[in-house]
């Protein structure tokens, strides 16, 4: 789960990670208080959004005024946002973060995250902040220290040492550093985030350390034990269909293709979206109908395939496992009979009490056409939706 | 032989709930040796034949068991797996899905120098056909033969299963080896096992993007194995920095992609299935088997 800049860094400043002072405004009016109330000769406006990039876009802009702060909050907000990580489409702003400015003496990168590699939390410092990591990491890898973390001991003294070195950083800035990494860690652990990413991290003229901004992850699988972060979440910026499917439980991912998909497992409904590319066609959507699917998700997730006008024939890919075919097959039925699917249907029924689930739908008088492997179930439901 | 498992197994269950009784149910069905079940607040009772005990230590001491698998739900699935490690089991398959990284990284760690291996979590489990099932697998569509398979997805292990039987190709062991991404038992892990097993002649290896241990996998056949493996790799089409339902399957910051994952196994002299139908005939054709 993502969370915007201003909630990463009220985070940060709960756990003692140095951030420049700030306020969240929804109004222009609001960002010229919020400027006047940070009294800084420079203020920065920076829009809300749950993607990189902001700058480039044109969503970060210095004012030198609480009047200037004001034009630019009523420029942003409301703006559609498109950078690199936004796609296209673009994302609609909401809110600004009005933020004291700051002298900058150098830029520095700094991330936490768990490594699956080394299966231990990695520190990843470089002194080339303010730039795309991916990038400094193909052109001067030398440039990037990693610090492994062993999970059962934790971050150890000398490890701020060799990130301070790393970083180039003089002995009091390494004081401020031992501040601000265990301040970091100790977040993480707690909260049970999934990466940090501070980019820049910046050493000020007065040699203070500040993180400019913040990119916070959590851990999706442990937001059952974290109340206070799940409450962070901001509807507004994720995808409505994959909202829609996460609320019942499903896994689902909108394509551009027109071949609609429901499988049973994640793994094969990678596979099915392979499988329809490999027929020439061109998938519209994953979905993962978990391991309890059963007749009413069978009909939600219907309902949400249906919502995406491109469909122009549904693939139902189960094989079961926990997962029982002929619930499905009462699903795809029930589901038949109240949403009037009017798209070119086809079901492949394997394993679990497939006999009695394909019986079902050749016993409902619809009009399925029945697969036996996934090759045939792949050429069929391509057919079709060319056909149609 | 297969690996991991076999006819003389005894297996506990931890959490003993709906999902751990069904399945306990299907595995005796199935011929395996359930010896007992593992729940708190259960412990001295009997269910559907299986007696009951409070800590696995005890369920041990008791039956004699060796192995376990694990149904206990998310937050104390860690904690379930150590008990597993602390009781000197030889092997532990963790079902549950959804456990935090942060407990599987700790667990993992907390693992290593003891005896006990570790498949999942987040996976099928594993079946050695017509001797033993451990996990969630349909075992009716295995059938006992020389092909390993090894799979880090659950359902799509299934469909590789199915393409070999439909061959009559038979299987020595099936092994799901999770979605998730801190696992305990790799794929590297799984070809050394299937490289050493007498039984195993040819292994079946299904991935999926994300990460690197298709890779190392790779790797590993190109060095170590004399066996032929055949490959497939899902989310080749796949859009970038979007978790496809597994928590470990997104191809971030441009790695992880499906066709860097084939490139390297095909570089290795795997035979790689670009079409997930024809898994169990590409490995045929690669293995001379049929």
């Amino acid at each position: 789960m993502n969370v915007h800049e201003y909630q990463a860094k009220e985070l940060f400043r709960e756990y003692g990670v140095a951030v420049p002072a700030g306020e969240l405004a929804t109004t222009p009016a609001e960002a010229e208080a919020a400027a006047k109330k940070l009294g800084t000769p420079v203020t920065v406006v920076k829009a809300q959004v749950h993607a990189g990039g902001r700058g480039k876009g044109g969503g970060v802009k210095l004012a030198k005024s609480p009047a200037e702060a004001l034009q630019h909050a009523s420029d942003i907000l409301g703006m559609t946002l498109v950078t690199h990580q936004t796609g296209p489409e673009g994302k609609l702003v909401r809110k600004v973060y009005v933020e004291a400015g700051s002298d900058i003496s150098r830029e520095l990168y700094l991330a936490l995250t768990l490594d699956r590699g080394t299966e231990e939390f990695a520190i990843i410092a470089s002194t080339e902040g303010g730039m795309d990591i991916e990038e400094v990491a193909e052109k001067t890898p030398e440039r990037i220290h990693t610090e492994f973390i062993d999970p059962n001991v934790g971050l150890c003294g000398y490890q701020i040492k060799k990130v301070a070195r790393a970083l180039e950083l003089d002995p009091p800035q390494t004081k401020k550093l031992e501040k601000f990494l265990r301040g970091l860690f100790r977040m993480y652990l707690e909260k049970d985030a999934s990466l940090v990413e501070i980019n820049p991290l910046v050493v000020t003229v007065d040699g203070d350390l500040l993180a400019l901004d913040g990119k916070l992850n959590f851990d999706d699988n442990a937001l059952f034990r974290q109340p206070d972060i799940a409450e962070l979440r901001d509807p507004d910026e994720e995808d409505e269909r994959e909202r829609a499917a996460n609320e019942i439980d499903l896994a689902y991912v909108g394509l551009d293709g027109n071949v609609g998909c429901m499988v049973n497992g994640a793994g094969l409904a990678m596979a099915t979206l392979d499988m329809i590319a490999v027929c020439g066609g061109s998938p519209a959507n994953f979905l993962d109908a978990g391991g309890g699917a059963d007749k009413e998700k069978v009909k939600e997730a219907f309902k949400l395939i249906l919502r995406d006008e491109n469909v122009k024939a549904i693939l139902v890919n189960i094989f079961g496992g926990i997962v029982r075919c002929d619930l499905i097959a009462e699903g795809v039925v029930a589901a038949a009979d109240e949403l009037s699917i009017g798209v070119p249907l086809v079901v492949r029924l394997q394993g679990t009490n497939a006999a009695e689930g394909r019986e079902i739908l050749a016993q409902s008088g619809l009009n399925i056409t029945a697969a036996e492997t996934l090759g045939e179930a792949g050429e069929r439901v391509v057919a079709a939706a060319q056909g149609a | 032989m297969a690996i991991l498992a076999n006819k003389d197994t005894r297996l506990l269950v931890q959490g003993m709930g709906r999902m751990g009784q069904f399945h306990a149910k299907l595995s005796i069905e199935y011929g395996t040796q359930v010896v007992g079940g593992v729940h708190p607040g259960k412990g001295g009772t009997n269910i559907e034949g299986i007696p009951c005990f409070e800590t696995v230590e005890e369920a041990v001491e008791k039956t004699g068991a060796n192995a376990s698998v694990i149904f206990v739900p998310p937050p104390g699935a860690a904690d379930a797996i150590l008990e597993a490690v602390d009781a000197g089991l030889d092997l532990t398959a963790c079902i549950t899905e959804g456990i935090p990284a942060i407990d599987m990284a700790k667990a993992k760690r907390a693992m290593l120098g003891k005896k006990t291996r570790l498949v999942g979590p987040n996976c099928p489990g594993v079946v050695v056909p017509e001797q033993c099932r451990i996990g969630i697998m349909p075992a009716q569509i295995t059938k006992p033969g020389p092909v390993g398979v090894v799979s880090r997805s659950g359902t799509l292990t299934y469909e590789a299963v199915d393409q070999l039987s439909r061959l009559g190709i038979g299987q020595s062991t099936c092994l799901g080896i999770g979605g998730d991404p801190v696992i305990g038992t790799s794929f590297v892990d799984a070809l050394a096992l299937f490289e050493a097993d007498g039984e195993t002649e040819a292994v079946v290896m299904i991935g999926e993007i994300g990460g690197s241990a298709e890779e190392e996998a790779a790797q590993f056949v190109k060095e170590h194995m004399s066996k032929p493996v055949a490959a497939f790799i899902a989310g080749q089409n796949a859009p970038k920095g979007k978790r496809m339902g597994h928590a470990g399957a997104i191809i971030a910051g441009g790695k992880g992609a499906a066709s860097d994952k084939m490139a390297a196994l095909e570089a290795a002299g795997v035979a790689v299935s670009k079409s997930p139908a024809t898994i169990g005939e590409t490995l045929a054709k690669h293995a001379g088997l049929r």
